[in-house]
């Protein structure tokens, strides 16, 4: 098991590398050179060379590559070009929105999606399994950005219910900060319900499948056992891992989901970065979710271990 | 006198009717309902000059304007006629995700083939197709997009390139699976050379789960170049796009809600044929993939 996780960890570095290096590539990808496409159309020589220089930009290709590398291994993502501060600290400005959003909305697909699932198993083939399945259906095709809009819609442009946008940070008062995350955080959230209820449900049908249910029911266990104890607990394994899909989906879902209800997040900060050019930002804001993502795949790889005594890796 | 009806001799041996594609479709409703929104899609796509109006045509005095018999979704900000911008939507959608499908094809194929069968280049290949599979999928292509800049040709490249490791991957996983084959081991023993293998022996062999791939991979694009667009780094916003529609509606919503609702539509129908087609077509061609393997590629 100790080698199954060092195995595990080292796999990484390659990946790491390779996303390390795309991150830096980004910024030689665009059309000209990237000192003049930053500082802009009306930018003097001096301005193009003093960005030159302090993205290291007036260096041989290779060794800005490694220069890159060794600063993000030092955890330096360098100076923002716009905001004039250190990127982690203009990331760590937005972390808070972003972390509460796609927290809540994993919980709310979570919530959602696994008794959805469970139940449409349990009733396959049933109107209730098949009314389940066309809303999943539907949830998978709705984008949560058009489904945020229509939250809007509904519930504060015609209800009043919720603020039509904005967010309000904790140091404000949680109940404010809840309020503002309610609508996000289900148009987010439902999304992915939809995906793991599919998932719980195909799973569960795997299971109920085999010879051991069979045996349940023989010997005379109510459906109840046979459901839950039995069956549910061996559906948890994909079950887990589209969940694990699910919150790294989330990440990025909550980049598209910030700019419709204006909340000053990760997302928000990417994509001004993008419309400024602050190729820092971008680069930055695309590494730190490129890594938690890296690091919930692996969180998921590794809790198998956990919740599956069988799976014992050599 | 048998009571047991014994089958006869010259009906086994007419040969069973095998269905044409369009019955196969046909006979499971959620396909079919799939298929016929995807052909609505593609009618509107491709009619668009006949059944709408110039999609850039201004007219300010009318500018907010309920649905009504002159404009049957209503108008923009700027008087805009919102039905014929979303049937040119719907063309750009649709060229979107084709020119995104055959462009990660392309890519994925020559990927996927190369690390499949050259073994000595499978771990660098793969290694590079994980990093990338790295970035969640809109904020690579949101990375790609600040590099090259708005226009309709650079959203097919970064949604291209963002979807063509994961085609790789399903392509080098059918061929590890098929050069196991005794008729790869018989074309092998005959000699023919690398490029008549895989194009003649393995190419055709592994085409059914790249297919099916294919579909998710159009729903995707679609999906992908409309959320760019909404988040103002897709298509530059003069384009007719679904996702440029939603951007500019979002500032309306309370004065013109139709702005989101009938291209939020567009959105919503098309994703939802082109997974019911999907599944459908999963079923026909590749009866062995069940739920779980489809819903990660989907998720994927």
């Amino acid at each position: 098991m100790k080698t199954y996780v060092i195995r595990r960890l080292l796999a990484l570095i390659p990946v790491a590398l390779v996303v390390a290096t795309v991150a830096f590539v980004l910024i030689h990808l665009a059309p000209g050179d990237p000192a003049s496409v930053i500082a802009g159309p009306d930018a003097t020589r001096d301005d193009v060379q003093r960005i030159e220089r302090q993205l290291g930009l007036d260096a041989p290709l290779p060794m800005q590559l490694l220069r890159w590398y060794g600063r993000l291994v030092q955890g330096d993502l360098g100076q923002s070009i716009f905001l004039r501060k250190p990127v982690t600290d203009a990331i760590l400005d937005r972390v808070e929105p972003t972390l509460l959003l796609t927290v809540s909305a994993i919980v709310i697909a979570i919530v959602i999606g696994v008794p959805a699932g469970v139940i449409a198993a349990r009733y396959h083939n049933t109107t209730t399994d098949q009314v389940l399945m066309v809303l999943a259906l539907l949830g998978v095709s709705i984008p949560n950005f058009l489904l945020g809009l229509l939250f809007i819609l509904f519930f504060s442009v015609w209800l009043g219910w919720f603020p039509v946008a904005g967010y309000s940070p904790l140091e404000y008062g949680w109940l404010k900060t809840v309020r503002s995350l309610v609508l996000p955080a289900f148009a987010l959230g439902l999304v992915q319900s939809a995906l793991i209820a599919r998932i719980a449900r195909s799973s569960m049908l795997d299971v109920l499948r085999e010879q051991f249910i069979t045996a349940g029911r023989a010997k005379g266990l109510g459906e109840r056992a046979v459901i839950y104890k039995h069956a549910f607990k061996n559906a948890l394994i994909p079950t887990m891992t589209i969940i694990g899909i699910s919150f790294a989906i989330l990440i990025s879902g909550a980049v598209v989901v910030e700019t419709v209800f204006n909340i000053p997040g990760l997302g928000r900060l990417i994509i001004s970065a993008v419309l400024r050019r602050d190729y820092p930002v971008i680069q930055g804001v695309v590494l730190c979710i490129a890594g938690v993502y890296m690091l919930i795949n692996l969180a998921v790889d590794l809790s198998y271990l956990i919740v599956d005594p069988r799976v014992k890796y050599q | 006198m048998s009571v047991i009806a014994l089958p006869q001799a010259d009906a086994a041996e007419r040969p069973i009717p095998q269905p044409g594609w369009l019955t196969l479709i046909a006979r499971r409703r959620t396909t079919l309902i799939g298929a016929i929104l995807m052909v609505i899609m593609v009618a509107l796509g491709v009619l668009a000059p006949l059944i709408a109006g110039n999609p850039g045509h201004m007219d300010v005095a009318g500018r907010l304007a309920a649905p009504s018999r002159a404009h049957w979704l209503g108008t923009d900000d700027v008087g805009r006629d919102v039905w014929s911008r979303i049937v040119y939507g719907a063309r750009l959608s649709l060229l979107v995700g084709v020119a995104v499908v055959a462009l990660s094809f392309v890519l994925g194929m020559a990927c996927g083939l190369a690390a499949g069968y050259y073994r000595r280049l499978d771990n660098v290949i793969m290694r590079i197709m994980d990093g990338l599979m790295a970035f969640p999928a809109i904020v690579l292509a949101i990375a790609l997009m600040a590099a090259l800049g708005p226009s309709v040709l650079n959203v097919i490249i970064s949604i291209g390139i963002v979807y063509a490791p994961r085609v790789a991957r399903v392509v080098r996983g059918s061929v590890l699976v098929v050069r196991e084959t005794t008729y790869v081991e018989a074309a092998l023993a005959l000699g023919v050379t690398d490029l008549i293998l895989i194009g003649r022996h393995i190419v055709p062999n592994i085409l059914s789960p790249v297919i099916v791939q294919g579909s998710f991979v159009f729903a995707a694009a679609v999906l992908t170049e409309a959320a760019l667009s909404f988040l103002g780094v897709g298509v530059p916003p003069y384009v007719p796009s679904w996702g440029v529609i939603l951007a500019e509606g979002r500032l309306y919503i309370q004065q013109a809600p139709w702005l989101v609702i009938y291209p939020g539509l567009a959105i919503m129908l098309t994703i939802f044929g082109l997974n019911l087609f999907g599944d459908g077509l999963r079923d026909l061609l590749d009866p062995k993939i069940r739920g779980l393997a489809t819903e990660r590629q989907r998720a994927a």
